[in-house]
């Protein structure tokens, strides 16, 4: 079974980000690492393909310079090899032209399952995993909080906001996982070394035969106009029990209408 | 071998530089959050042990053919220091658990006693101790007393062993003890080490020390009375114990002072974080010139202190003589992360002197760093040997 799993390497959160003035998009020059949702993509997939004899895990980037730091960190948690789309033309690329460019470099590892996170931590669009199930023609289950295969269909349990459904699908099939579906690894340092020859196929535009006008800031149907910083949380009000301390909870709640 | 960066730089391999990110993470999200409860508690953190034995990093710098890693020492005092710039009682648990339970095996051990005790040992599924300190001398390792005879096919041991780390937790599978097997024609003992399983007959585990610092780490006096082990538990050569030791003295001196170069770094963090929130008389404190040259001071000696352990790393990887560079490492570290420790508590004041505050943990934990491994008079005793200073009485 080939289980390819969609990566995205981005900005160090535990570093400060700033945005392009210009284009508003996120300054990516500096280091990047594996997205922390990805980790469990990955993590889901190194268990799946453990249990059905002659699997292989694969992860497919996409980076506008040569960037695999990230990818060395998949890789290090078990990965067999990882595909890198590295293409300057890609700077600016918006989710549907990543779902392209991401479809066709998927198409090549031939896969029976195809694993994303439901989004990404830094752009939180969300949309590319489905875009790239329906460009390669294949059905998506999303949100799985569980998952389990035999290498010829997968069964995911779907989280609703009641609950969960139980979803049967053939492969091959995309699906999407929830942070939590699995706990990620820690890389060994024997994994960490093991990496280092693991190969990186990295891949530009023409090699995927994609015109580099449908990508980048040019191909881009999507632009965005401006940002504003998220409004600081105000102070709140502190309620000091004088024996009416539940009374006056339960007025401000009605208050707010939520009881 | 991972090979080493040339010993007067910072910079790290790639390899290095991706494990160093991997501990601090588990640090950051896994260590931080739960540590202050296990250490108020004086508790072992066995969850936290068992995910570093996930990790590998009981393994680190043994071979893959024994369950290790391939690392080597230096990728240990890496991991030694990231582990310290958040706690230093996990930090202390690994370095005795690799650096003096798992070590003596791999270097002193027969094939077969390797076979026998590395794999479990890598995996930190269980954990070994090594007895050396007597309640009656601490770093005078020829002054030991504790006896093993030969009893046809056994070793006999008795005697009594101090401050012994990881001695004495569920997982402790064994307890590697200097005992005196003999006396030459000039009458100095011969030592040799033995391998006592925990839960041999007669070796009784003391109930843990109450300590000032390191306090979610496990350690206890050790009594051996008529405990009787296989011969074949005898560690390397009889009657070379000692100079065993030595040998295994100086590796754990640089990583001490790895030990050390984390908690003093870990103070720098803490301070940064703290001068950059909180306001007194109107400002906020990273305005006060006095409180930046404080944190200046502690980021000089961190910087200082790195550089001298990698070195005595570097040169313990490369096999060149380390005497002098372990022990200065071991000395400069060791105070720094005293001095810092000091100055991170008066920076924050009051809530310094809380338990919960980080560097409350610091200020207790950074003591025991000048005296463990060798106290910084005998580092100072070792430098002035290396140049050549006679022996004092």
């Amino acid at each position: 079974m080939n289980v390819v799993v969609c990566v995205k390497q981005i900005p160090d959160p535990a570093a400060p980000a700033s945005l392009d003035p210009t284009t508003h998009t996120l300054d990516r020059s500096g280091k990047l690492i594996l997205d922390d949702s990805d980790s469990y993509g990955v993590e889901m997939a190194l268990q799946l393909a453990a249990n059905v004899e002659g699997s292989e895990v694969t992860v497919v980037s996409m980076a506008p310079n040569s960037e695999t730091s990230g990818l060395r960190t998949a890789l290090a948690m078990g990965a067999a090899k990882a595909i890198l789309v590295s293409d300057g033309a890609l700077a600016g690329t918006d989710a549907l032209g990543t779902a392209k460019v991401l479809a066709a470099a998927i198409r090549r590892a031939e896969p029976d399952l195809v694993i994303a996170a439901t989004e990404s931590t830094d752009g939180y669009t969300g949309t590319v995993p489905v875009q790239v199930a329906e460009l390669l023609g294949l059905p998506s289950v999303t949100f799985a909080k569980a998952v389990a295969t035999d290498g010829s269909s997968v069964k995911v349990e779907r989280q609703t906001e009641a609950g969960y459904d139980d979803v049967e699908c053939s492969l091959p099939a995309v699906v999407t996982v929830t942070a939590g579906v699995v706990e990620p690894r820690y890389p060994s340092f024997k994994g960490i070394m093991a990496a280092k020859s693991k190969p990186v196929d990295t891949l530009s535009l023409a090699d995927l035969g994609i015109d580099p006008s449908e990508v980048g800031f040019t191909g881009a149907r999507q632009e965005i106009t401006d940002v504003s910083a998220a409004e600081s949380r105000s102070a709140g009000e502190i309620v000091v029990d004088e024996g009416d301390g539940a009374q006056r909870i339960v007025a401000f709640l009605e208050q707010i209408k939520v009881v | 071998m991972t090979g080493v960066p040339s010993p007067a730089g910072l910079d790290l391999r790639p390899e290095h530089e991706a494990l160093v990110a991997t501990v601090r993470r588990f640090a950051r999200d896994e260590v931080a959050p739960v540590i202050g409860g296990y250490y108020e508690r004086g508790e072992f953190p066995y969850p936290l042990v068992a995910t570093m034995g996930e990790m590998g990093l009981f393994g680190l710098p043994f071979p893959e053919e024994y369950g290790g890693m391939g690392g080597d020492a230096f990728a240990l005092c890496l991991v030694l220091e990231e582990l310290a710039r958040v706690d230093s009682s996990l930090a202390i648990t690994l370095e005795a658990g690799v650096g003096l339970g798992a070590m003596p095996i791999h270097r002193f051990g027969t094939e077969d006693q390797r076979q026998r005790w590395l794999p479990d040992l890598c995996s930190g599924r269980s954990l070994a101790a090594f007895g050396l300190t007597e309640p009656g001398g601490g770093s005078d390792a020829g002054a030991t007393r504790t006896t093993a005879r030969r009893d046809g096919d056994e070793w006999v041991v008795d005697g009594t062993k101090a401050f012994i780390t990881n001695s004495g937790t569920r997982i402790t599978r064994l307890v590697t003890v200097t005992a005196v097997t003999g006396r030459r024609a000039d009458g100095r003992p011969d030592i040799s080490a033995i391998v006592v399983p925990s839960g041999t007959p007669g070796f009784t585990v003391g109930p843990e020390y109450s300590k000032v610092g390191w306090t979610a780490s496990d350690t206890h006096e050790l009594a051996f009375a008529g405990c009787r082990v296989p011969a074949d538990h005898l560690l390397g050569e009889e009657g070379r114990g000692y100079a065993q030791f030595l040998s295994i003295l100086d590796t754990g001196r640089v990583a001490i002072g790895a030990l050390s170069v984390g908690l003093a770094q870990g103070c720098v963090d803490e301070c940064l974080g703290y001068v950059g929130e909180r306001e007194a008389f109107g400002r906020k404190l990273a305005q006060s010139q006095v409180l930046q040259f404080k944190v200046a001071d502690m980021e000089a000696r961190t910087h200082v202190a790195r550089l001298a352990v990698r070195d005595a790393a570097a040169r313990l990887v490369a096999g060149r003589p380390l005497r002098r560079e372990a022990a200065i490492a071991k000395l400069v570290a060791s105070e720094a992360a005293m001095a810092n420790a000091r100055e991170a508590t008066q920076i924050f004041g009051g809530y310094g002197f809380m338990n919960e505050t980080p560097v409350g943990r610091f200020y207790r934990d950074a003591k025991i760093l000048e005296i463990g491994e060798g106290t910084s008079e005998v580092q100072r005793m070792l430098i002035a040997r290396e140049l050549g200073l006679p022996a004092t009485p």
